[in-house]
C-alpha cells in the first residue's frame, strides 16, 4: 500500500508492521469486519420481524396458529444453537434446491436421495456451477443471514411474548371500554407499551446476537475467524514477502479485543436507549427518573 | 451388522479408537473383557442404529465437558462473587476484569485463543503439551467462561440477600466465616439457584463448540455434534443426525432440570410453600 513497501526485506520494524498490516490479504480481514457489521444490521430487524411474528402467532385466538407460534418459541430451549445453525444451513440449501427442481426439471424421474447424495437436475443447482465465485459468496452468507434470523427470531419471539402479556392488563381493558376492538387495542396501546418491558431482554438478545457473529466461521463464510487462522498461520519466506511464526495467538487477541469493544459499546448506547424508553412510563424506572428530575 | 453388534462396536468409540481385550483372573476363574471400539467409522451405507450409537457416544465428551468444569466453575464463581462485592479494589478489580473479558467475548473466540495461548505455552515448555489437548485444554477455557457467567449470578443473588436476613445474623453474634458459611452462602444459593439452572444447561449446549474450535479431534473421537456433523457430511441428509442430536439434548436439559429440581427444593425447605422460587427455563441471559 505504501511505497516504501517494495523491499519488505530491508525495513526496521515500525515501518515492516505497516506494510504487513496493509497487504492486500490484510484488506480482506479488514472487509471480514464489514460482513460482521453487515451481518448484524441484516439479522437484528429481520429477527425482531420473525420474533413479532411468532409472538403474535403464540398469542392468537385460533388453536393451530397459537401451537405454531409456541412451538416455534420453544425449538431453542433444551437444543443447543449450534445444532440449529449447522442444521439450518444445509436443510435451507437443500429445500431451495428441491424447490427449483421441481420447478424446473418437471421431467426428471431419477430420485433425489440416493447413496448417500442429494442431487438435483443441474439447472436447479443453487449457485449454478458457471456462476462466478461472488456469487457462491453471497449465496452462502445469505444462507447464513435466513439461518441468523430463523434462530434468532425465536429467541426474539420470547422476549417479545413476555413483553406482550407484561403490559399491564387495566390498559388493554381501558382501551376496550372505549370501544376499541381487539385487534385495534393491539396496534394503539398494546404495541407502542411493550417495548419498555421488552428492551432489557432485546439488548440481552443484541449481545447474544453479537457474541454469535464468529459461529459465521461454522457456516462455511470467509469471516473473521477464518481470516484469523489464514493469516495468523506461519509464513516462509518462499511464499510470502512477510514471513513470520505462528502469529495466531495474537490475531485471536485482536479477535478477542474488537469483540470486547463491541459489547461494551452496545451495552453503553443500549443503557442510553433505555433511560430515553423509561422516560414518562408508568414502571418503578419511569418512577425513579421522575424523582430525580423533581429532585 | 445388527443393531447390538454396532453398539458394542461404537457406543465407547468417542473415547476410545481401538479394541483392546483385558484378561484377568478373579477368585481363580479366567475372563476375558474386551473393551474400545472400531478403529474405523462407518464409511458407507448408514444406518439409523450407527447414527443413534455414535451421536449417544459422542455425549460422553459433553456430559465429561459439563460435569467437570460446572463443578470447578462453582467453586472459583463463588470466590470471584465474594471478590467481586468486596470493598477492597486489590480484590474488586480483577473480579470485575476476569467477569468483563469472559461475559463480553464470545466463547467461541475464547476457545481458539485458549487453543493457540496453549500452543505457544507448548513450546515454551513441554510440561503444558496436554494442554493442547481438547480434553484439558478446552475443559480450563470452559471452566473460566461458566465461572466468570456463574460469578455475575451469584454477584446478583449476594446483591438481592434481604437485609433482615444479615441483620439477624449480627444480632446472633455472628461474623466473618461462620456469618458466610450459615447464612449468607445459603441464601446466596436459594437467590440464585434457578438462574443458576440455566446457566448449566447452556454450559452443557456450549459443550458442543469445543471440537469446532481450533482443538482437534484426535482419530476423530468428537463429541455429539461432531458425529452428528460427519454424518450431515457423509449422507448430505441433515434431517436425521441432528434430530437425534435434539433428541439426547432435550434428554439431557430434562436430567438437569430434574437434578436441579431436587436441590432447588432443598434450598427453599425452610420456605412457606408461596414464597419458594420456582425453577423457570429462560433462554436469553445465558448463551455465549
Amino acid at each position: 500500500m505504501f511505497e516504501f513497501c517494495t523491499d519488505p526485506g530491508q525495513l526496521d520494524r515500525l515501518a515492516w508492521m505497516a506494510c504487513y498490516l496493509t497487504t492486500t490479504k490484510h484488506m480482506a480481514i479488514y472487509w471480514s469486519v464489514g460482513t460482521v457489521l453487515i451481518l448484524l444490521a441484516v439479522t437484528a430487524p429481520a429477527a425482531l420481524l420473525m420474533g413479532f411474528g411468532g409472538a403474535m402467532a403464540a398469542r392468537s385466538r385460533i388453536a393451530p396458529v397459537s401451537w405454531l407460534g409456541r412451538a416455534y418459541i420453544m425449538i431453542v430451549r433444551g437444543v443447543p444453537d449450534i445444532a440449529f445453525f449447522m442444521f439450518f444451513v444445509i436443510a435451507l440449501d437443500q429445500f431451495f434446491e428441491y424447490i427449483r427442481h421441481e420447478v424446473k426439471c418437471p421431467g426428471w424421474t431419477e430420485p433425489i436421495r440416493q447413496n448417500g447424495n442429494f442431487l438435483v437436475c443441474p439447472e436447479a443447482k443453487l449457485p449454478l456451477s458457471s456462476a462466478p465465485q461472488y456469487i457462491h459468496e453471497i449465496y452462502g452468507f445469505t444462507l447464513a443471514v435466513i439461518t441468523f434470523a430463523i434462530i434468532f427470531g425465536a429467541f426474539a419471539a420470547n422476549v417479545l411474548y413476555g413483553a406482550m402479556r407484561a403490559v399491564p392488563q387495566a390498559q388493554i381493558e381501558t382501551a376496550e371500554a372505549y370501544g376499541m376492538s381487539r385487534r385495534q387495542a393491539f396496534r394503539r396501546i398494546l404495541v407502542p407499551q411493550m417495548w419498555v418491558y421488552a428492551l432489557p431482554g432485546l439488548s440481552n438478545l443484541w449481545m447474544i446476537l453479537v457474541k454469535a457473529t464468529p459461529l459465521l466461521f461454522l457456516l462455511g463464510v470467509q469471516d473473521l475467524v477464518y481470516w484469523a487462522r489464514e493469516l495468523g498461520g506461519a509464513k516462509t519466506p518462499r511464499f510470502t514477502d512477510y514471513p513470520h511464526g505462528d502469529w495466531r495467538i495474537w490475531y485471536f487477541l485482536a479477535l478477542l479485543v474488537f469483540y470486547l469493544v463491541l459489547t461494551r459499546v452496545s451495552e453503553i448506547a443500549l443503557d442510553r436507549l433505555m433511560v430515553r424508553l423509561t422516560r414518562g412510563q408508568a414502571t418503578s424506572g419511569g418512577e425513579a427518573q421522575r424523582k430525580a428530575m423533581i429532585a | 451388522m445388527t443393531c447390538w453388534e454396532t453398539i458394542q462396536a461404537y457406543a465407547l468409540r468417542s473415547v476410545f479408537s481401538d479394541r483392546f481385550t483385558w484378561d484377568f483372573t478373579l477368585f481363580g476363574h479366567d475372563f476375558s473383557l474386551a473393551l474400545g471400539a472400531e478403529k474405523l467409522l462407518p464409511r458407507a451405507d448408514f444406518d439409523l442404529c450407527q447414527q443413534v450409537v455414535l451421536i449417544g457416544s459422542g455425549m460422553i465428551w459433553n456430559i465429561y465437558f459439563g460435569v467437570l468444569t460446572l463443578g470447578a466453575g462453582f467453586l472459583l464463581a463463588t470466590l470471584v462473587a465474594v471478590a467481586r462485592g468486596s470493598r477492597n479494589p486489590l480484590l474488586r478489580k480483577p473480579a470485575e476484569w476476569f467477569i468483563l473479558v469472559f461475559r463480553g467475548s464470545p466463547l467461541f473466540i475464547q476457545f481458539f485463543f485458549g487453543y493457540f495461548c496453549f500452543l505457544a505455552l507448548k513450546t515454551a515448555h513441554p510440561a503444558f503439551a496436554p494442554f493442547t489437548s481438547a480434553a484439558l485444554g478446552a475443559a480450563v477455557v470452559l471452566f473460566l467462561n461458566t465461572a466468570a457467567y456463574s460469578a455475575e449470578i451469584f454477584r446478583g443473588a449476594l446483591l438481592s440477600i434481604p437485609k433482615g436476613d444479615t441483620e439477624a445474623a449480627d444480632a446472633y453474634g455472628l461474623s466473618g466465616w461462620p456469618r458466610f458459611r450459615r447464612i449468607v452462602w445459603p441464601t446466596m444459593l436459594r437467590l440464585a439457584w434457578p438462574a443458576y439452572t440455566n446457566e448449566a444447561i447452556f454450559l452443557f449446549h456450549s459443550t458442543t463448540l469445543v471440537f469446532f474450535s481450533g482443538f482437534p479431534a484426535t482419530s476423530q473421537r468428537g463429541d455429539a455434534l461432531y458425529y452428528a456433523s460427519y454424518f450431515a457430511d457423509k449422507t448430505f441428509n441433515p434431517f436425521v443426525p441432528y434430530p437425534i442430536l435434539a433428541g439426547y439434548f432435550i434428554l439431557l436439559t430434562l436430567i438437569i432440570i430434574g437434578l436441579f429440581g431436587v436441590m432447588n427444593r432443598r434450598l427453599n425447605r425452610h420456605l412457606p410453600e408461596a414464597r419458594r422460587a420456582r425453577l423457570r427455563l429462560r433462554a436469553g441471559q445465558f448463551l455465549r
